[in-house]
């Protein structure tokens, strides 16, 4: 424990030298960074390879009881990819957000205290410090999304950002109300058989939902995330889809943990929350030609395969089935680790080319996998995983859903994981194309803008944090068996009676690993005999025989995408303006489409402006003039007398 | 299961020969078909096994736009492919790899195929190619529901997770399975067809490229890798083929009967392809989705009358 607090103060000062430092304020803070995320890790590691849980208590009687914080296995594996993520970040900063950039110090600070924050709020079983650094995080990530705060575009994200972050926080409050009328304290503890089929576990569940569900961004609650994300510098980007998002994730994993009895419509409605955020995300990202977007829009998918996985492992408590509790939860873990290794390394990718290209834009990129081979190899390998492609981390995740779902269907006599089994189908397909269509627009044919053919690589700085991304991605890809019995252990904290077989053995992990290495090697003979490559390249496209093929005449994003956001019509309500040719000579005609977010273009938005254009009515009672006030005056004082004699 | 019926060394070894050395066999069937449906004489079976060989001996020719991604579509579909052909059993002869849940693995084994050719194609910067990828993933989105639903189906009547117990299962010879079981074949065969680029999804031998969805992209690939494109969609037809056939085949005492029923049974089907593409044009882009929603349904039918 004292290591990790050691760990978390490390972290929190690493943004403070820099305030004072001319230069070198970006290495201080990176050193600081690393050097207190290798000592948290190594503090978690401790605990997930079996190590004594560590807890602290403080002295002041109402936070006497033992355990304010304590490092679990819970909170040990939340703790690697915030301590991971977080000092990638802090490296990629150095290149990417020198001293010579607006808020460059601030932006720096801010990190540190978040990393804290995030540090702090994972070990949390109380519910004073949980909400100190719940908010500590969200205020925070509220400045680091504002670093650009010149752009009315940021301050417009930075703000829906805030009150979304706070209406959540408002339902923690709720939450641990009624966690401190059950048990009649504020530490976390399991609370009793029967609790959660009860009126007030009820009510838990949904303020649960609606508070944790806020932060994680499941769909309908997830507007405020691709505003926020696209506004934000790519590594804060990187750290808020990475890990901050999961912290309402693991609000819902320690949810879990308490309850021993999940009633089984918790499941089904984590799981039908799941389905909705995972097809719907994907296709909203279908939909965007803002890369940073498109990304976040991921972000939401990802969290609806969590919780798929959270759903079928709750089935699987409330019923009595301790293989797809296993599976279900294990999967739902791991695939926590594994999206904020592969999307930060897209994001740190992402920031890569914006940084470059000057531009967020989709159709305005092309060619640069020649011109920044590196981040190219780091950005393919992030789409590799993130569409669950072996041999790669993603598939290994989806891997212990799947195999929940299946034996879950001789289970029961409904096919409830029948929905987990086609969303995760679909959602996969649907990913793999969009991620086709984002590495092909960005990094493949010839560029569409000069920017884009005056791109260059990235400094080393900004491509050693992407290097230890993919390198991650690929060992957890490879020999999932490294993980596993962290996973056992973490899963065994979620629940009692979960002791059915390692989860190496359970998921024939040996096997995957092998066939993994199989891939690998026919791979690399199959390169080997491509080889000797004499061969031309400098010749054009064969493109059918047209020698003068120029760059706009490539396919682009929103043509790639149009064939299925045209299927997904009756969901994205795409918009498209202009495009109508008339007339034997039609004259050039400017088109353009986009998706805009069903819940905040389409619902949220309206809805807070026709309130603020209701709330100017009542302007007309506040006029400004003094006469009208006192007549107001005089009709209230009448009114009170007459209701008195009366 | 069935007790070994060779000694596991041979076993392997035949399924390995099989897996590499016949997959160029079936397209040449395939094409002999339809040669003689159109009363033509056609390019002989063994053509496609020349064709590999002259284009291994063949300078490959690389756009300037290309990067080595151009290289891993067809390394990838080739190895994939491979990989695939592991897990699938080749009729009743025992399979080399097999362990709860293969059958994912061999799902995403396509998958990841998929993504990497897709990729290849659009590294050439081609508006063709660019199009033909458009339409392989959207067609895709609809193929792997219909094969996921076709697995749960399988798994819920065997109990299994194994794609060897599933195809070959002993219970699904029984009445109750029959049903469901032919709505999955349905399902597959549509899937199947989508995979393989064949009529009446996608025509292999179009002369437009505007209408291509497999064949416009690899439109610049060349010798070598040309090679291992043209020999991974056999080897896809091969791996997908049997995984289509093996619920069909029936169990004889001996291996080499065995082996023999599977040979006979993957002819079968080229010959049935080429009688597809020989009676029925392709259909319009536009109906392709169609085409592919009836292959859900079949599955999604069958899933429920498992439930039943």
């Amino acid at each position: 424990m004292n290591l990790y607090l050691l760990a978390v103060v490390l972290v929190m000062s690493s943004g403070f030298p820099g305030i004072f430092l001319r230069r070198w304020g970006g290495e201080v803070s990176a050193v600081l960074m690393s050097l207190g995320a290798v000592i948290g890790l190594t503090a978690a590691i401790r605990v997930l390879a079996g190590g004594p849980v560590a807890t602290l208590a403080l002295p002041p009687a109402p936070l006497a009881s033992a355990g304010l914080l304590t490092l679990d296995p819970i909170a040990a594996f939340f703790a690697l990819p915030v301590f991971l993520l977080l000092a990638c970040a802090a490296i990629y900063g150095i290149g990417y957000w020198d001293n010579h950039q607006e808020n460059a110090r601030t932006l720096r600070l801010a990190l540190g205290l978040l990393a804290a924050s995030l540090a702090f709020l994972i070990v949390s079983t109380h519910a004073l410090p949980f909400l100190l650094g719940w908010e500590g995080m969200a205020i925070t990530a509220f400045i680091l999304v504002m670093t650009e705060d010149r752009l009315p575009e940021t301050r417009r994200a930075g703000w829906i950002y805030l009150v979304c972050t706070h209406t959540g926080t408002l339902a923690l409050f709720g939450v641990f109300a009624i966690l401190f009328a059950a048990s009649g304290h504020w530490t976390f503890s399991g609370l009793p058989q029967g609790f959660a089929a009860s009126g007030r576990g009820t009510a838990l569940f949904v303020l649960c939902l609606f508070g944790f569900g806020f932060k994680a961004g499941v769909m309908p609650l997830h507007f405020w995330l691709p505003p926020a994300h696209a506004a934000a510098p790519s590594h804060i980007s990187s750290v808020m889809s990475g890990v901050m998002i999961k912290m309402g994730i693991l609000g819902l994993v320690r949810l879990l943990s308490w309850i021993p009895d999940p009633p089984f419509w918790w499941g089904a409605v984590l799981m039908a929350l799941g389905a909705l955020s995972g097809i719907l995300g994907v296709a909203f990202a279908l939909g965007q030609h803002d890369l940073k977007r498109l990304l976040a829009y991921h972000s939401i998918e990802n969290i609806g395969i969590i919780l798929l996985g959270l759903g079928l492992g709750t089935l699987g408590k409330s019923t009595g089935h301790p293989v797809i509790q296993v599976l279900g939860f294990a999967g739902a873990l791991l695939h926590v680790l594994n999206h904020s290794l592969f999307k930060g390394l897209l994001f740190l990718g992402a920031g890569s080319v914006v940084h470059t290209v000057g531009t967020r834009d989709l159709e305005r990129m092309g060619g640069l996998g020649r011109r920044m081979p590196w981040t190219s190899a780091a950005f393919l390998a992030g789409s590799w995983a993130i569409c669950g492609l072996p041999p790669l981390n993603g598939f290994v995740s989806e891997w212990f859903i799947y195999l929940g779902s299946f034996r879950a269907l001789g289970f029961f006599r409904w096919p409830w994981s029948l929905v987990v089994l086609t969303s995760l189908a679909l959602i996969g397909a649907l990913a793999m194309a969009c991620f086709a269509k984002a590495y092909g627009t960005v990094f493949q044919g010839s560029p569409r803008t000069e920017a884009a053919g005056a791109a260059h690589e990235s400094p080393r700085s900004m491509l050693v944090p992407m290097g230890i991304l993919a390198g991650a991605c690929a060992t957890i890809g490879l020999a999932p068996m490294l993980v596993a019995p962290a996973l056992d252990r973490v899963v065994a904290a979620m629940g009692e009676g979960t002791q059915v077989q390692p989860l190496s053995r359970l998921a024939h992990l040996p096997s995957l690993s092998l066939l993994a290495l199989a891939l690998l090697g026919s791979a690399y003979l199959l390169w080997r005999w491509l080889r000797p490559l004499d061969s031309r390249r400098s010749l054009p496209t064969w493109d059918c025989g047209y020698a003068a093929a120029n760059p706009r005449m490539q396919y682009t994003a929103s043509s790639f995408a149009d064939g299925l956001v045209g299927g997904l019509r009756w969901v994205l309500w795409p918009r498209a303006h202009g495009g109508k040719v008339t007339g034997c000579f039609p004259v050039d005609q400017p088109f353009e489409s986009h998706v805009p977010d069903l819940v905040l273009d389409r619902l949220a938005d309206p809805a807070f402006r026709s309130l603020a254009t209701g709330a100017t009515l009542l302007r007309f009672f506040q006029g400004g003039k003094v006469h009208i006030y006192l007549l107001y005056v005089l009709l209230t004082l009448l009114t009170l007398l007459l209701w008195m004699v009366a | 299961m069935s007790q070994p019926l060779l000694p596991l060394s041979i076993q392997w070894a035949v399924h390995l020969l099989t897996l590499l050395l016949l997959p160029p066999l079936i397209p040449g069937l395939i094409n002999k078909v339809k040669a003689v449906m159109a009363g033509r004489n056609g390019p002989p079976v063994f053509q496609l096994y020349y064709d590999l060989g002259k284009l291994a001996h063949k300078r490959a020719v690389f756009s300037r736009t290309t990067t080595w991604v151009f290289l891993a579509g067809p390394i990838g579909t080739v190895a994939a492919g491979l990989v695939a052909g592991l897990l699938v059993p080749f009729g009743h002869t025992g399979t080399p790899l097999s362990f709860e849940g293969d059958v994912i693995l061999f799902a995403y084994l396509f998958g990841l195929a998929r993504f990497l050719t897709v990729l290849s194609a659009l590294d050439t910067g081609s508006s063709f190619e660019g199009m033909g990828a458009a339409r392989e993933v959207a067609f895709s989105a609809l193929a792997e529901p219909a094969l996921f639903l076709g697995f749960a189906a399988l798994a819920k009547a065997s109990s299994s997770l194994s794609l060897s117990t599933m195809l070959l299962g002993s219970g699904l010879g029984s009445g109750r399975i029959a049903g469901p079981l032919i709505l999955v074949l349905v399902g597959w065969a549509i899937v199947f067809l989508a995979e393989n680029a064949r009529i009446p999804v996608d025509d292999p031998n179009t002369h437009l490229e505007l209408t291509m969805i497999h064949e416009v992209m690899v439109l610049d690939h060349s010798g070598r890798p040309l090679a291992l494109v043209l020999y991974g969609a056999s080897l896809k037809l091969l791996v997908l083929g049997a995984m289509l056939m093996d619920p069909l085949l029936p169990r004889a005492p001996q291996a080499w009967q065995n082996w023999l029923i599977f040979y006979g049974g993957l002819g079968v089907l080229a010959v049935a392809v080429g009688l597809v593409e020989s009676m029925s044009a392709r259909f319009r882009m536009t109906k392709v989705p169609q085409f592919l929603i009836a292959g859900i349904l079949a599955s999604a039918f069958a899933f429920l009358l498992l439930l039943v």
